[in-house]
């Protein structure tokens, strides 16, 4: 043991996220970090902590331990493993004001009495987010929510009596600033059955507003609080049976903002997963009562986001562009189950995670609790539909736990390219050895220095779906404006004998393909083989309407000993 | 002759079914409210009106003591809603039909009314004992079935018309409608003061209960009472809501 004996209370072994020995993770950024304590025991703690009870290191690098084979198998056992989010050694306060050093939490949130007018709160329904505050100042807040029992569809043909807050599930958002003063009238309609209260998580004091929101059918309520801690919150009614109130869709969010605001993003949505529990079984049709036992149970018949099956797909779906930083509210109401949520093809760039002040960063499957929430931010870079689900996965497929977001905007085939190979797979084959067309084409120019230029054209085929298809499509159509067309093109029947050159040597500057100008870089695709160069070239002058011809090993030979082509010059 | 007029007697009370009184033998019974002092109360022997009181039951009141008709009756003992779908202080109107049970009145002129006919509002214990039957058995409590019929009414909203009284099945003791009708006053309402936030279990606030004795479930998974406790604990004595009636007891 060679660190057994430490005065330190912890050793740093290794700090992860930059390889070099003595660099350390990004300012700002969070460090996976392997602790081990002297007794064995694993601890957990931020990094800022460890940094302030190492004393050897106050403000400072964190020591590295270089790692060898030996000492690395010899204590990984003891190893802890824990993720310090939003690690900041130093200095970079003003980078990531709210992933730093301690807010101060309530102690620190009372930014005096409320100044100016009254303000009166935009309340939103989900999936909708109001506009940031952008106050400077803590201001009094009016939030007038009216509690509503109605019936609507939970699921395509099937109704349940849902008590709501605002008249949604989840209720309407709320959004505040920390240090505000709110001042909240609750109001039950008069055609309500049962008298509600709210507990908002947000509230510092007994009950989170419960007690002193009770409020009757045909009665308002008013209570006020100030807004002590930052953070995503969720609020539920807690009148006697809590659970069978929130079961019925009584939860929401309320937002406050930390006193700098939060980061500027393109796009805020607001979901919420809930369980809900019905007589009937999953799609039974028709109006479908509470059912008390399954919901003691915990054997929930519907898990939704936003109180529908359905309420965020088709032309529901959630709205995205790409290049566009997307922010995600996502609170869970519960009442008995925890979110295992995910967005199917996404990885969150930023989580808040339980809602609070620091972020955690690359997630791809945040936890929420019943009664806690969470917001996660990521960038869009490639089209398409993406799925939230909870991936407690069957909750998602069986039981209604999934929504869509969609994002519109131009291919990026660099980063996804789609479906680029659809082809049989003969398990029993070493997978080294080429198959197929490629193979026999392979096998004839090895034994005869040539290949059929039927085999090259199917050699071809194999190949330009692995390697050209990413750009120019599988139907060589390319894409409009971007990626010029390989069928059909003018410019190939021009110089189907600059094809060879162009594989190996790449294009770059404008062309005219068909009428279109295209500007743009195509990469050299040198480590391709001169068989392999004809073979594609061979295939894609007899494909989609071109001329026909063929290219053999040595035009591809020459071509490659070729200076660079350019497109100029095939002009 | 005397034999078959004692037959038929009981056939036409049922028939004229509004105002009647039902006997209840009272005796030792376990409340779902848990009392400090004892494990059981004890109910002794009353009468229970069959059915809720009627908005003709009521109008005939209000002619007899025009202090108690809408508009005249004190803000504070009824508040503004007071009898609010009647059509007018003593016409009843399309909202209002005459056997339907009369709502959106206050605790104050429900128990003038029963005074008016020598009677009073019942107890919370009388109402839950005579609450506790099903139409076979005195206490159905335990049976889940029945628990989840009284939450299936709770569980719709009430945004229809109410039904008239008197149409579901007699109890085991001959009483209608104690659920799925209406919510009922009863003569305690006032001090039912459960702690409004009941998920402080037995932490209540005991000084809110001073001499009463602290109050707080004791059956948990009784949610239909815990909803009634809860609905009458929200409410002042002035208030008045949609749906919410009463009966009269002796």
């Amino acid at each position: 043991m060679r660190f057994g004996m430490d005065m330190l209370p912890f050793m740093l072994l290794r700090a992860t996220g930059s390889q070099a020995p003595g660099l350390l993770p990004r300012l700002g950024r969070p460090a996976l970090i392997q602790v081990r304590r002297t007794d064995g025991a694993c601890e957990y703690g931020s990094a800022l902590d460890l940094r302030q009870r190492n004393p050897h290191t106050p403000g400072a690098p964190l020591p590295q331990q270089k790692s060898t084979p030996g000492n690395r198998s010899m204590n990984r056992k003891a190893l802890c493993l824990f993720v310090a989010a939003a690690l900041a050694l130093s200095g970079c306060k003003a980078d990531n004001p709210t992933s730093t050093v301690e807010t101060g939490g309530s102690k620190k949130g009372d930014f005096g009495p409320p100044q100016g007018e009254p303000v009166k709160a935009i309340l939103t329904s989900p999936p909708l987010v109001p506009p940031a505050t952008g106050r400077t100042a803590p201001a009094k807040v009016i939030v007038e929510l009216d509690v509503i029992e109605k019936e609507m569809e939970i699921s395509e043909g099937v109704t349940y009596t849902f008590w709501t807050f605002g008249g949604t599930v989840p209720g309407s958002f709320i959004r505040v600033r920390q240090g505000d003063t709110v001042e909240f009238h609750l109001r039950n309609m008069p055609d309500s059955k049962m008298p509600h209260n709210i507990d908002l998580h947000g509230v510092t004091g007994p009950g989170g507003g419960a007690a002193s929101s009770f409020t009757a059918p045909g009665h308002a309520s008013q209570f006020s609080f100030k807004a002590l801690n930052a953070g995503l919150y969720v609020y539920h009614c807690a009148t006697a049976p809590v659970g069978m109130h929130i079961a019925n869709g009584m939860y929401g969010l309320i937002l406050v903002e930390p006193p700098e605001g939060l980061p500027k993003v393109d796009r805020e949505y607001y979901v919420m997963q809930g369980d809900f529990y019905t007589t009937g079984k999953y799609h039974d049709k028709g109006h479908q009562p509470f059912d008390m036992e399954k919901a003691i149970e915990e054997h929930p018949t519907y898990v939704l986001f936003n109180g529908r099956e359905g309420s965020l797909t088709n032309d529901k779906a959630l709205q995205a562009k790409t290049g566009e930083n997307i922010r995600l509210y996502v609170g869970n109401g519960g009442p008995n189950l925890v979110s295992s949520f995910h967005v199917i093809g996404e990885i969150f760039d930023k989580v808040w995670y339980e809602g609070g002040t620091r972020f955690q960063e690359n997630v791809q499957t945040t936890l929420i609790p019943a009664g806690g929430a969470a917001m996660m931010e990521f960038h869009m870079e490639v089209p398409g539909s993406y799925v939230l689900v909870d991936h407690s996965i069957f909750r998602a497929f069986n039981k209604g736990a999934l929504a869509i977001l969609k994002a519109d905007g131009p291919e990026n085939k660099a980063i996804y390219s789609g479906k680029e190979v659809d082809e049989v797979y003969l398990g029993d084959k070493a997978p080294s050895e080429p198959t197929g067309a490629v193979a026999a084409a392979v096998a004839t120019a090895a034994a005869t220095g040539h290949a059929t230029k039927d085999e090259r054209i199917a050699a071809g085929k194999t190949l330009f779906a692995g390697t050209c298809s990413t750009c120019h499509g599988t139907d060589g159509k390319g894409m409009s404006g971007v990626f010029p067309p390989l069928a059909a093109s003018d410019f190939l029947a021009k110089n189907p004998k600059k094809l060879p050159e162009i594989i190996t040597h790449g294009l770059q500057g404008k062309v005219t393909v068909n009428g279109k100008d295209y500007n743009s870089v195509m990469p050299p695709m040198a480590q391709l083989t001169d068989d392999e160069v004809a073979n594609i070239g061979t295939y894609v002058l007899n494909s989609w309407g071109n001329p026909g011809g063929e290219i053999t090993r040595d035009d591809a030979k020459k071509a490659r000993a070729a200076k660079p082509a350019d497109a100029a010059a095939a002009h | 002759m005397a034999a078959l007029s004692l037959l038929l007697l009981p056939v036409l009370a049922i028939a004229a079914s509004t105002g009647g009184w039902v006997r209840l033998p009272g005796g030792n019974f376990r409340s779902a409210l848990k009392y400090e002092d004892r494990n059981l109360v004890r109910v002794t022997p009353f009468q229970l009106m069959e059915t809720a009181v009627t908005n003709v039951d009521f109008l005939a009141f209000v002619k007899r003591h025009p202090d108690w008709r809408r508009g005249k009756a004190p803000a504070v003992f009824a508040e503004a809603r007071y009898l609010q779908h009647w059509a007018g202080p003593t016409t009843l109107g399309p909202k209002a039909l005459p056997n339907q049970p009369v709502v959106n009145v206050s605790w104050f002129a429900a128990d003038a009314y029963c005074k008016a006919q020598g009677a009073r509002l019942p107890t919370w214990n009388e109402w839950e004992y005579a609450a506790a039957a099903d139409e076979t058995r005195t206490d159905a409590r335990k049976d889940p079935v029945w628990r989840e019929r009284i939450l299936g009414w709770y569980a719709r909203p009430s945004k229809a018309a109410l039904p008239r009284v008197g149409l579901q099945a007699a109890n085991a003791y001959g009483v209608r409608d104690l659920h799925g009708l209406v919510w009922e006053w009863t003569g305690d309402a006032g001090s039912l003061l459960v702690d409004v936030d009941n998920r402080k279990q037995g932490d209540v606030d005991k000084a809110k209960f001073c001499g009463a004795g602290a109050l707080s479930m004791g059956d948990r998974d009784n949610y239909a009472v815990l909803m009634r406790v809860a609905m009458l604990s929200s409410l002042e004595a002035g208030d008045v809501t949609a749906n919410l009636g009463f009966r009269c007891a002796i």
